[in-house]
Parts: C-alpha cells; sequence; structure tokens
C-alpha cells in the first residue's frame, strides 16, 4: 500500500478535480443534475481525497519520522516533464513531505466538513451544481498548491485558488456589490501576485547567474546558501526575494496593505466564507513562507519587517472588528487579526507556531464562520448583530458550538487557541532577547489578544444572549424585515449543518494538544517538545528545548489571565452596561466613525490608487484617439497623395508609351498600304527593282 | 567574230521589253512586250549555244521556249478576254481589284 501511495500522489489534488468534471461538465451543458448526485460527487470527492492524505501520513510516519531530523523525510511523485527550456527544468511534480501533509489533511478535512455543511445551506438555492463545482475547483487548485514540488507549479495553485476565490465570491452575481466584491479581491490579489512574480524570478534569475538554477524546493533548499552576499541594487539579493515573495503574501492571506478585499469577500455564501476565507485559502500566504523557510532564515531583516506587518495588522483587524455590526464582517476582521498572527510567528523565526496556529485557526474559525452561517438561515438571512439576540434558547447547538469556539479563539486553556496563540507570543517574546524590537511587537500581540477576546465576546453576547431584537419594516424584502417577515421563530437547521459544527467544535476544544510545548509536558515528566513541532522537524529549523524558563510561565498565566478578564469585560458590558457603550461612542463619536468605517482605506485607496489607473486609462484613450488616430489618418492622405501623383505618371507616360506604339504601327500601316496600288505595272516595275538590287547585292559582295 | 554583240543586242530587247511592260496601259501591247522579253531570251540561248557549246542544245532549247510562249500568250489572251467582259476596255488602270 505504501508503493500505491507514493506512485499515486497525484489522486489527491485530482480527485476533486473530476468531481469538477462530473459536476460541471453537464451543468455547462445545461442538464439539470438531480441534488443528490450533485452531493455526493462534491463531498465524496473531497473525502477521497482525505483518505488519501491519512494514507499519506501514514506512509511519512512509517518512514520514521521519529529518526533524525536532517533525513529527507519526503517522497516526490513526478507526472511528467512540464518545461525544459534551456537551464529551466520544471517538473509536474507533488512533494509529500510532513508539511504538505498536514497541510493536505486541514484542506481535505475541513472542507470535506464545510462541503457537508453546504449540502444543507445551499438547500435552497437553485445553483448548487454551479457551487460544488467551483467549490471542487477550489479544493483542486488549493491542493495543487501545497503539494506543487516546485514554486512555479505553486503559482499555478496560487493563481488558480485566486480565481476559485472571485468564482465563489461573487456567486450570486446577479446583485452588483457581489460581483464588484469579486472583483475587488481578483484586483487586490493580483497586485500580490505581481510581487511574487518579481520574487520568483528574481530567485530564478539571481541562481542562474550563479550556475544553480532551479526551482525545485529539494534542490532550493542547498542552492539558496550560494544567494548570500550577492547584491542587487546595493540590498542583499535574500532581503530582496523574500519582501517580494511576502508581499505576494501580504494579497492572498490579507495583511497589511492588500487586506481590504477580506471583509467584502463576505458578500459570497457562508461555507465560502468559512473555507476559503477562513481555513484554506488565506493560509496559502503562510504555507508559502513555511515552505521557503530556509531562505527567509537567512534574513533577518525580511523576518523582521514580515513580524512587524504581521503584528500591526493583528492590531489593525482587532481595532476594526471592534465596531462591526454585520456578524460575518467581525468574523472577516478577526482573520485578518489571526493571519497576522500567524506572520507575527513566522517572522520570530518560530515557524511551526505559524502552521499550528494555522491549523487551529481553520478548526475554530470554521466553526465561527460555519455557525454564523446557521443563525443567518435561522434569522432568513438577516445578518446584523443589532437586530439578533437571544438566539440561545432556539438554537442551542450552534450557540454551544459557537461558544467553544470563540474560547478558543480567545486563547482560554487548556483549548486549542491558548496552545497556538501562546506559542506565538512566547517566541516572539524570545526572540525580543536578541532584538528589543521583538518585545514591542509582542506587545502588540497581546493587545491584539486581549481585543480578541472582547469583540468575540461582544459578538456572541449581542448574537445569542439577551431579547431577541427583531428588525422593523415592512419593505416586504427578504432579510430586510427581520426574518423574512415570516414572524416566528428561529429554529435549530437539520443534522448537514450541526453535525459539522459539533465536528469543528470538538476539534478547537482538542486540537491544541497537537503541540503541546515542552514547558507542559516536562509537568508530566514528558521530554518532548509537542507533536507537530516534532512532525516537523525535518522541514522547518527546530531548537531543542531542554530548559524552562520562568518567564514562559509568567507570560503563560498573564496571557490566559489576560484573556478571561475580556472576556468578562465583554460580557458585563453587553449584558448589563450598555450604556457604557452609548457613552463611549457618544463622547469619542469621531472616533467610532472612523472605526465603523474601518479607517477610511478603503475610500483612501479609492482616491490615491483606482482614480490614478482610471485618470490613466483616460489619458491613454486621449493619446489614442488624438495622436495615433491623426497618424494613421495622416498616413492615409499620404497614400491618396501619392497615389495622386503615381496615376499621374501611368496615365502620362506608361498608356502613352502603349498607346504610341498602336498610333506608329497604324500609321506606318497606312503608309505602307499606298504601295498596293492595283496596278500591274507597278508591280512589274517593282519586280524589276528587285532584280537589280539582288544582282548588284550579289556583284558587290 | 565574239559573243558580245550577240549579248549586247539581247539585253536591248530584254530591256525594251521589260520597258513595254511597266509603262503601256492597253493590255494587248503589254502582251507584246512579254512576248519581245522572251524571244531575246531565245536569242541569248542560241548565241550561247553557238559559241559555248553544240549548237544544237540551244537552238532545241529556243524551240521549247516558243512552244510554251505560245501556251502562254493563249492563257494570258483569254484573260484579256475576260477582263475586257468585265471592264468593255482593255485598259490595265482597270484592274485594280488589288488596290488598298
Amino acid at each position: 500500500m505504501n508503493q500505491f501511495i507514493q506512485t499515486h500522489l497525484w489522486l489527491i489534488p485530482t480527485l476533486p478535480l473530476v468531481g469538477v468534471i462530473l459536476n460541471g461538465v453537464p451543468t455547462a451543458a445545461g442538464f439539470k443534475l438531480p441534488r443528490w448526485y450533485v452531493y455526493l460527487i462534491g463531498c465524496g470527492s473531497v473525502f477521497l481525497s482525505f483518505c488519501m492524505g491519512l494514507g499519506v501520513w501514514w506512509v511519512l510516519k512509517s518512514m520514521g519520522v521519529h529518526e533524525s531530523a536532517e533525513a529527507s523525510l519526503a517522497f516526490v511523485n513526478t507526472l511528467w516533464s512540464w518545461m525544459s527550456i534551456g537551464s529551466l527544468n520544471v517538473n509536474l511534480a507533488f512533494l509529500a513531505d510532513p508539511l504538505s501533509c498536514v497541510m493536505v489533511l486541514v484542506v481535505t478535512g475541513v472542507g470535506f466538513l464545510i462541503h457537508v455543511y453546504s449540502t444543507g445551506y445551499m438547500r435552497e438555492d437553485k445553483d448548487y451544481a454551479r457551487f460544488f463545482t467551483y467549490m471542487n475547483l477550489f479544493c483542486f487548485m488549493m491542493l495543487t498548491l501545497v503539494l506543487a514540488d516546485n514554486i512555479l507549479l505553486l503559482f499555478v495553485g496560487w493563481e488558480g485558488v485566486g480565481l476559485c476565490s472571485y468564482l465563489l465570491i461573487s456567486f450570486w452575481y446577479e446583485q452588483t456589490p457581489n460581483a464588484s466584491a469579486g472583483m475587488k479581491a481578483f484586483v487586490v490579489n493580483r497586485i500580490g501576485d505581481f510581487g511574487l512574480m518579481i520574487g520568483l524570478l528574481l530567485l530564478f534569475w539571481t541562481l542562474f547567474k550563479l550556475g544553480q538554477p532551479t526551482l525545485n524546493f529539494v534542490e532550493l533548499k542547498g542552492a539558496v546558501t550560494s544567494l548570500q552576499g550577492v547584491h542587487v541594487l546595493g540590498v542583499s539579493v535574500i532581503t530582496l526575494i523574500c519582501i517580494f515573495l511576502f508581499i505576494g503574501a501580504t494579497g492572498k492571506s490579507a495583511q497589511i496593505p492588500l487586506y481590504v478585499w477580506l471583509p467584502d469577500a463576505m458578500a459570497g455564501p457562508t461555507p465560502v466564507s468559512a473555507l476559503i476565507h477562513a481555513a484554506t485559502m488565506v493560509t496559502a500566504g503562510v504555507y508559502l513562507i513555511v515552505r521557503m523557510n530556509f531562505l527567509f532564515s537567512l534574513s533577518p531583516v525580511a523576518l523582521a519587517i514580515i513580524a512587524t506587518v504581521g503584528a500591526f495588522t493583528a492590531i489593525l483587524g482587532a481595532i476594526i472588528g471592534f465596531a462591526q455590526n454585520d456578524i460575518k464582517k467581525v468574523l472577516a476582521y478577526s482573520t485578518v487579526s489571526q493571519l497576522g498572527y500567524m506572520f507575527l510567528a513566522l517572522g520570530a523565526g518560530a515557524f511551526s507556531a505559524g502552521i499550528f496556529h494555522l491549523v487551529t485557526h481553520a478548526f475554530f474559525k470554521a466553526c465561527l464562520f460555519l455557525g454564523s452561517g446557521s443563525v443567518i438561515l435561522a434569522m432568513h438571512h438577516e445578518q446584523d448583530i443589532r437586530y439578533m439576540g437571544g438566539l440561545r434558547k432556539y438554537m442551542p447547538v450552534t450557540f454551544l458550538t459557537f461558544f467553544l469556539s470563540t474560547i478558543a479563539i480567545s486563547g482560554i486553556a487548556p483549548f486549542s487557541g491558548f496552545f497556538s496563540k501562546d506559542e506565538i507570543l512566547w517566541q516572539v517574546f524570545a526572540r525580543g532577547a536578541e532584538n528589543r524590537w521583538y518585545i514591542f511587537l509582542w506587545a502588540l500581540g497581546l493587545t491584539g489578544a486581549a481585543g480578541t477576546a472582547f469583540y468575540m465576546m461582544r459578538l456572541v453576547v449581542m448574537t445569542f444572549f439577551g431579547k431577541l431584537r427583531v428588525r422593523d419594516g415592512l419593505d416586504g424584502h427578504h432579510g430586510h424585515n427581520g426574518l423574512g417577515g415570516k414572524g416566528g421563530t428561529p429554529k435549530e437547521q437539520p443534522w448537514n449543518v450541526t453535525v459539522p459544527l459539533v465536528v469543528l467544535a470538538a476539534l478547537a476544544v482538542v486540537g491544541g494538544f497537537l503541540n503541546v510545548p515542552y514547558i507542559i509536558n516536562s509537568l508530566f515528566g514528558g521530554h518532548s517538545t509537542g507533536i507537530l513541532n516534532h512532525w516537523l522537524s525535518s522541514v522547518v529549523p527546530h531548537e531543542a528545548v531542554h530548559e524552562v524558563h520562568a518567564i514562559e510561565w509568567v507570560l503563560m498565566v498573564v496571557s490566559v489571565l489576560v484573556a478571561l478578564a475580556f472576556m468578562a469585560i465583554g460580557y458585563r458590558v453587553y449584558t448589563q452596561r450598555l450604556e457604557w457603550v452609548r457613552s463611549f461612542v457618544a463622547k469619542y463619536s469621531k472616533f467610532y466613525q472612523a472605526v465603523l468605517n474601518k479607517f477610511y482605506v478603503d475610500e483612501i485607496y479609492d482616491k490615491v490608487i483606482v482614480q490614478s489607473v482610471l485618470n490613466f486609462r483616460l489619458a491613454c484613450a486621449w493619446f489614442d484617439t488624438t495622436v495615433i488616430d491623426a497618424l494613421v489618418n495622416l498616413t492615409g492622405k499620404f497614400t491618396i497623395y501619392y497615389s495622386v501623383v503615381v496615376g499621374w505618371f501611368d496615365n502620362l507616360f506608361v498608356d502613352g508609351a502603349v498607346n504610341g506604339v498602336a498610333v506608329a504601327t497604324n500609321k506606318s500601316g497606312f503608309n505602307l498600304k499606298k504601295i498596293q496600288s492595283g496596278k500591274i505595272q507597278h508591280y512589274a516595275y517593282v519586280i524589276v527593282v528587285g532584280v537589280v538590287v539582288v544582282m548588284v547585292v550579289r556583284i558587290l559582295v | 567574230m565574239s559573243i558580245t554583240p550577240f549579248l549586247l543586242m539581247s539585253s536591248i530587247l530584254f530591256l525594251l521589253g521589260l520597258y513595254i511592260v511597266c509603262t503601256r496601259t492597253n493590255a494587248i501591247g503589254f502582251l507584246l512586250g512579254i512576248e519581245l522579253m522572251l524571244n531575246a531570251a531565245n536569242v541569248n540561248f542560241a548565241a550561247f549555244a553557238k559559241f559555248h557549246g553544240r549548237e544544237i542544245d540551244g537552238q532545241i532549247f529556243a524551240i521549247f521556249v516558243i512552244a510554251l510562249a505560245a501556251c502562254e500568250s493563249v492563257i494570258a489572251l483569254a484573260i484579256v478576254l475576260s477582263m475586257y467582259r468585265q471592264y468593255r476596255s482593255i485598259g490595265t488602270e482597270n484592274a485594280e481589284g488589288m488596290k488598298n
């Protein structure tokens, strides 16, 4: 079986592709497929990929993860040589190593649960076939991304998930705002992709100059050491490449300055938000950096930049999330914030901590999004939390899973978020010993954690506690008239919606035990450093930990206490002391408006960048009509004049010559005609003359 | 005596006949001129036969020529006759059908 899995690694991305074809081709041709068929193919293909992912894990485990860390713990499944141009040799090949195994399991596992959820969420939508086709297409692209064995194939998957994100965000494209949101996501993503492309090209070009041209990850690991000391335009080329790759990551993973697409992406269906914008696509940037960790580790400057951007994004997301009133927008900004934490971890060199947070975040954020979807369905597409409340009584399962995930995201022990977030904060603080700046970043991170606890509690209280505040209004519009104008009470959703919620919440609760840090293990007499750390040790640099610092305990306790405190504060404020909120809003109304309007970042981007581009377009259009068309018309005129001249020449000389020949022939003929007089004497006379001439010629010559 | 006077005489006769052919408008006169040229050629034959070669050859040839001349005159007169029927005159200026 090991052999089968090693040679059939390509099945993992291909099975969802088969699902796309089986679902998509008949739909595109106009057939109406039955629901059970679409659901079966859609969910089944991802489930089969998950099973294969488990098989990969089994194979890698039996190859010996517990042995030495430098063993090449991977196998490659090469399908064919994609490009072989000069010294560029790129294969269509898939690499299975511990890192990609983790990603595959997250993508297919969480993806499968979300597919099952979608069968419930989209049960009243008539476009279910298109939805599942796009979801499977996304899975195919994402799996290509994580399993790629070279950076170019990764880029293919990278672009593909951007496309699928666009297709799925603007799924209900009949409404213009949805279509615009999809376009915004794609365009902003593209800007990041441009940075990634430059980084990729710079990497290859420099390696080529040094005689080691390769884009393959396994080969790159050894090749990049030769890049040290090379400078381009005065800057170390390694730092440049890392910065450009990071720009690509900011686009895909919604960091400053390219995070603006993620809140707008909530216009898509909730399962899309859960899968793409919480669990998988936005983590592609994190995956890229961890995959290239050997390169990033060589450039402390780049790492510091990544950490800084991550920390500031974490804080910014938390601040904006405080004031949002749409349940999905709060979660969107929360995602931006948590991604900031992941990049903060990467910037501190704690690559496996970043991956750990990626995994736990996938669990609890997907659970939160799916829970919000359940709420939205029950409230008949009402999304404003000011018009919810008291849903705890009506939807107990949703409430419980949502609340458990909230505790997880706030970082309360022993839930999963605690282990991952605490690991990150500790690593950042520890890095502060070498570089004081990281202490500041740690403080930002801690503040962000406090904020996370507070605004998530706000969300839970406003949605699930208190009294149901249904919106008034009789415009009969679906969603504008609380509960669809039908009245009645919100109800719990069917099993396809609640079972994934339960599974994800359970994972959010226990998932932390995947990577219990050494310090806690040592309490129980163990000496290991966390299962996930150990698993990833052959891929990321790993420092063996053999001692416990007292300060680590202090920080751990501090972060838990801070999270608990702010959760309690949030609960108190929003259940009993709402007047504090109102007075705060009134006193700092300008600041509140700024936060509510996302610090006007979108408006600034619009004025500064978008308008400039559109003005440039107008300038180009003006140039085209005024200058280029004038040139073309001028050329036309010249051609006409020239043709007139040529025509005159043709008429006068050429025709003249031809006509002249005719006239000459005519005249000579006319004159020669006269010899024929008809008189016999003349003929006789001519005969005589002829004879004389012949004789004279004969005598003389 | 040498051959020269004979040749001289035959050439003068020939040229006279030629002159008549070129200038006469009367069709019969035209034929007379032709006869004259033929006879000049006969004299030439006889002279050459007498002075260079056997006499008899030239004389026989002359007789041939005379016979031929007779036949050809017949045909010529027939043509003149049909020309008279056509034009009611025998001036050669009438026969200008081949004019351009």
